[in-house]
């Protein structure tokens, strides 16, 4: 008995993506396998860690807790799509490379969306803001101390850069 | 003159593919490619006899293409996995099947494997695989493995894998002849590394060239090609391991070879199509490997001072239900307990037992955390039973600086004597004295009381073995673009390799550093390797990768002595430029390189300069006695025994009154890496051990119930740190004591940030318990709020509270 495959229509990062998934294909590895963008990464499968936070309609959401046939027609947005469209790195992006936000780079992902939303909802955010913004991701690299640096560090590259 | 880029804060190249999302882990491997899923069949039951597997309804799943039971191997496959490091001690070394055979010892052991068009069709095959089982008694923690009511292996008495002792003097008449003595019963559970990436293979079988291509989530690519080669019955040449990106390992991924490293690549050449393992977050919790499971009783004597006369440890290590990777976390534990410390005598004994549950094999630290807990709580309990202040009696035991080299007596995990190579501890702990607020800690905690607030301090020291042996090497390549392209061939899993490693390059050969790339971990460019544990890679590795790149220097000076009609002496290279010093004189390392490769044949304007008309002396041979075409350095590193880092630990916490909970008010670090090549990569690397070391302090523990079912496999349930659990900062001062026994002077710095955790929290705790409960003693890691709760009530003055 095969599976039955439905035709989904996956927005990510501007693009369209034109995909037959089985119902319970999770919206992670519609990404990752089906799309290909395997930026967005999987860490636990039941969203304690948010290393797979893609923004739907510009809000993290655990993509490994959606299915692919439910992101039809949202607008979604992962890691790659956070790269500014010269190829430069945003002001997130460049915050971690300043401040060592990042070890093995597996929930960098999840973080990077995560703070991306984070910061058009709060610009300036104090310490204490920045350490609310990341608290619902795990990291086992960093100890989060350089995370933080790069939330704070990323309010300020965005002032400056416009 | 170039800048010298050792010990400078160079930001990493590898940041650029990670903050992109261009980062290459092993599942994004072959993405968009035609690939084939697997996924395992794993006992439900900790201890049972498989009496019957029926597999006749997995084949007739769409989509499902291969399910193997043990029955299906054949061969080498078909035997038990290698047990990894043998030891004398180990007489009853027992290793798992890559698919059990007969008997399953723990929840998560491989039974059958399916390979499918997808990871959901594989889990629903998988769910059609029927197993009878016979259920035998699981033997599950410490206490029921001594008691040894039931066996998990039948044929090993009292589930005692090994008992090893060693002994330097004699203890236990210096004990006995001791004015003081104490005993102390204390206890470390379970935990794991838990990176965030779990384990992972991928595989790709090509017929034409008769070559297995196999990438795997792992700290030793070239391990893991050894056995896929064995086991596979390939010969080495014909199978090609590559560790791309590395989603953290922290120990665990140094085991190998995971029973999916050998049955996805046997899968990808019986079915000719590459076959992809991917572990999910349970089966890494039930499936990989634990540790830190340890039972310790110590006695100790000592003199008015507080000097230990003589110290005598017996414990007791869950090495859970198979040895692969022999007794190398107890034996680390028997060893680095000593730390900083010189006991006049000191004598130590252990039983590594066997247990239904999960694997042990290394965890960050890798038993130091457990040595470093027992130590310092026996340095604390001297201090109280002398009331003396702790930094005294610790003082009083450390080896002093002109006592280096310092050998302990024992034999180390390496095979070679525990000699420390260098080190101050006395600078240490004034360092961090300072940094943490010492002598000013007792008018902060009046200060504090007067609020009703309940602080305490505590400081822990360790010292730690890295970069053990036997050897890495490094192979150095200047391209004639000028391009200077690196290979080592251990592995890197966020540690920063091709920024550190480019570093020593970049300051070795004189080049650029935008112009150096590193690879690591792939066996097809560099064969000769062992591996990334033991806070190895920048000793090793780093090392092996200065030296190759002095060969490279040295030929190139070689080569354009004769070009510039120089004397090699009066050369320097600067910028991937040798020039004569004080002149216009001057030739870039890519035509040093074209020149370096006599050719026939060109390719390009700059190899025109190297074909047979343009070059060469017509008397001599184009290539000349004893040098190799090519401007290329190799070179390996094999140091005699570890070089030993140090450091010294110190927390304030503040315990609630009425909760019991724990919260962190300062944590500072002094930490001896010897020479520092990148700080900010070293800072990084503590920042990220005392995260996991306040884990292992408060909240992560295995629990297993008495039917050997880990009940918190989830991250749900086993409570990792997020940044609401961890110090709001964390102060650090180095000290650079530099090695002597390689030529960057440096130690190993990866695991050191976890070791004296439990150590020093149990120390701060009791510290901030003390004055409301006489008597309560923290022995055992880790220790929840309800656990404090509880111990509160057993020592309490105040009869309420006991009620």
């Amino acid at each position: 008995m095969s599976e039955e495959l439905h035709d989904v229509r996956l927005r990510v990062n501007g693009a369209t993506h034109a995909i037959r998934v089985p119902a319970r294909r999770l919206l992670s590895d519609a990404l990752r396998h089906d799309c290909g963008l395997t930026g967005t990464h999987v860490g636990c499968e039941h969203g304690v860690c948010g290393a797979c936070t893609v923004l739907l309609d510009g809000r993290p959401v655990r993509s490994c807790l959606m299915l692919a046939v439910s992101a039809q027609d949202a607008d979604l947005t992962t890691v790659e799509g956070l790269t500014e469209p010269d190829g430069s790195l945003s002001s997130v992006q460049q915050a971690f490379s300043d401040c060592h936000g990042l070890q093995c780079g597996f929930c960098t992902p999840g973080f990077l969306t995560t703070i991306a939303a984070g910061l058009e909802e709060t610009p300036d955010p104090t310490e204490d803001e920045a350490r609310d913004m990341i608290a619902g991701n795990l990291c086992r690299c960093t100890g989060y101390q350089n995370i933080v640096k790069s939330v704070l560090r990323a309010a300020e590259l965005t002032r400056e850069r416009s | 003159m170039t800048t010298r880029l050792f010990g400078t804060k160079v930001p990493r190249v590898e940041d650029q593919r990670f903050l992109r999302g261009q980062g290459r882990y092993v599942d994004d491997v072959l993405v968009g490619q035609r690939v084939l899923h697997a996924a395992v069949l794993r006992s439900p039951h900790a201890h049972a006899r498989i009496t019957d597997i029926d597999v006749s309804d997995v084949l007739d799943l769409d989509g499902v293409h291969l399910v193997w039971t043990h029955d299906d191997l054949t061969g080498p496959m078909a035997e038990p996995l290698p047990l990894l490091i043998p030891h004398p001690a180990l007489v009853h070394g027992r290793t798992q099947f890559a698919l059990a055979p007969e008997e399953v010892n723990y929840v998560g052991e491989a039974i059958a494997f399916v390979v499918a068009e997808d990871r959901y069709v594989a889990e629903d095959a998988v769910g059609r695989i029927r197993v009878s089982y016979d259920y035998l008694e699981p033997v599950v923690g410490i206490p029921a493995a001594r008691a040894a009511r039931a066996l998990v292996h039948d044929d090993v008495p009292g589930n005692v894998g090994a008992r090893l002792e060693q002994e330097n003097g004699d203890a236990r008449a210096a004990i006995a002849a001791a004015p003081h003595t104490l005993s102390l019963d204390l206890t470390v559970e379970r935990s794991a590394c838990q990176p965030m990436e779990g384990r992972g293979t991928v595989a790709r079988w090509d017929p034409d060239l008769g070559r297995m291509t196999v990438w795997t989530s792992t700290q030793t690519s070239t391990g893991v090609r050894g056995c896929v080669a064995a086991k596979l019955e390939l010969d080495l040449g014909q199978v090609d391991v590559i560790t791309p990106d590395v989603g953290g390992g922290f120990g665990v991924k140094i085991n190998h070879p995971w029973p999916e490293e050998l049955l996805v690549p046997l899968a990808a050449r019986t079915l000719g199509v590459p076959v992809k393992f991917t572990e999910d977050r349970r089966e890494h919790f039930i499936s990989s490997a634990h540790e830190r499971g340890q039972v310790h009783h110590v006695e100790v004597g000592f003199d008015d001072d507080g000097r230990v006369l003589g110290l005598d440890v017996e414990f007791w290590h869950d090495h859970g239900a198979y040895t692969p990777y022999g007794l190398i976390v107890p034996i680390i534990t028997s060893t680095q307990l000593l730390g900083p410390y010189k006991p006049a005598s000191y004598r130590v004994v252990f039983e590594s037992l066997y247990t239904n549950t999960v694997i042990v094999t290394p965890y960050r630290g890798a038993g130091r955390p457990q040595g470093c807990f027992v130590m310092e709580r026996t340095m604390d309990a001297i201090a109280a039973a002398l009331g003396k202040d702790r930094t005294e009696v610790r003082a009083t035991n450390f080896i002093q600086p002109d006592e280096f080299p310092y050998d302990q007596g024992l034999i180390f995990q390496d095979g070679r004597e525990l000699e420390y190579d260098s080190g101050d501890y006395p600078a240490s702990l004034e360092k961090l004295k300072q940094l943490v607020g010492w002598d000013e800690f007792p008018a902060f905690r009046a200060e504090l009381a007067a609020e009703g607030r309940r602080v305490g301090i505590g400081l822990a020291c360790y010292v730690e073995g890295t970069g053990v042996g036997p050897y890495e090497g490094a192979h150095v390549h200047v391209e004639t673009s000028g391009k200077v392209k690196v290979a080592t061939g251990l592995t890197t899993q966020g540690q920063g390799h091709q920024t550190a490693f480019a570093q020593i390059v970049a300051d070795a050969l004189g080049v650029r550093f935008e112009d150096v790339e590193v690879v690591t971990g792939d066996t097809r460019r560099m064969p000769y390797a062992v591996g990334t544990f033991a806070s190895r890679a920048a000793v090793m590795s780093g090392s092996a990768i200065h030296l190759a790149a002095l060969r490279a220097r040295e030929k190139a000076l070689r080569i354009a002595a004769e070009a510039l009609e120089a004397d090699e002496a009066d050369l320097e290279i600067v910028d991937g430029v040798v020039r004569v010093k004080g002149t216009e004189s001057q030739i870039d390392l890519g035509t040093v390189a074209v020149l370096s490769n006599p050719l026939r044949y060109a390719f390009d304007e700059a190899s025109k300069a190297a074909t047979q008309f343009s070059v060469g002396d017509p008397g001599k041979p184009p290539v000349a006695e004893g040098e190799e075409p090519g401007l290329e350095g190799k070179d390996f590193y094999s140091p005699e025994r570890s070089t030993f880092a140090s450091g010294m630990h110190a927390v304030i916490v503040e315990t609630d009154p009425e909760t019991a909970e724990i919260r962190i008010l300062k944590y500072a670090v002094v930490h001896d890496c010897g020479h520092l090549i990148n700080p900010m990569i070293v800072e990084g690397q503590i920042h990220g051990g005392v995260a996991q070391g306040v884990g292992g302090a408060l909240y992560e523990r295995m629990v297993y119930d008495e039917a050997g079912q880990l009940l918190n496999a989830s991250f749900m349930d086993f409570l990792m740190p997020y940044v609401t659990e961890v110090p709001r900062s964390i102060e650090i001062d180095h000290l650079e004591t530099p090695s002597p026994l390689n030529p960057l002077g440096i130690k190993g710095a990866g695991e050191a940030g976890v070791i004296p955790s439990a150590a020093v929290f149990a120390a701060a705790i009791e510290d901030a318990e003390g004055l409301d409960h006489p008597g309560l003693a923290i022995t055992a890691m880790p220790i929840s709020p309800s656990e404090l709760f509880a111990l509160r009530h057993q020592h309490s003055s105040d009869p309420e509270e006991t009620a």
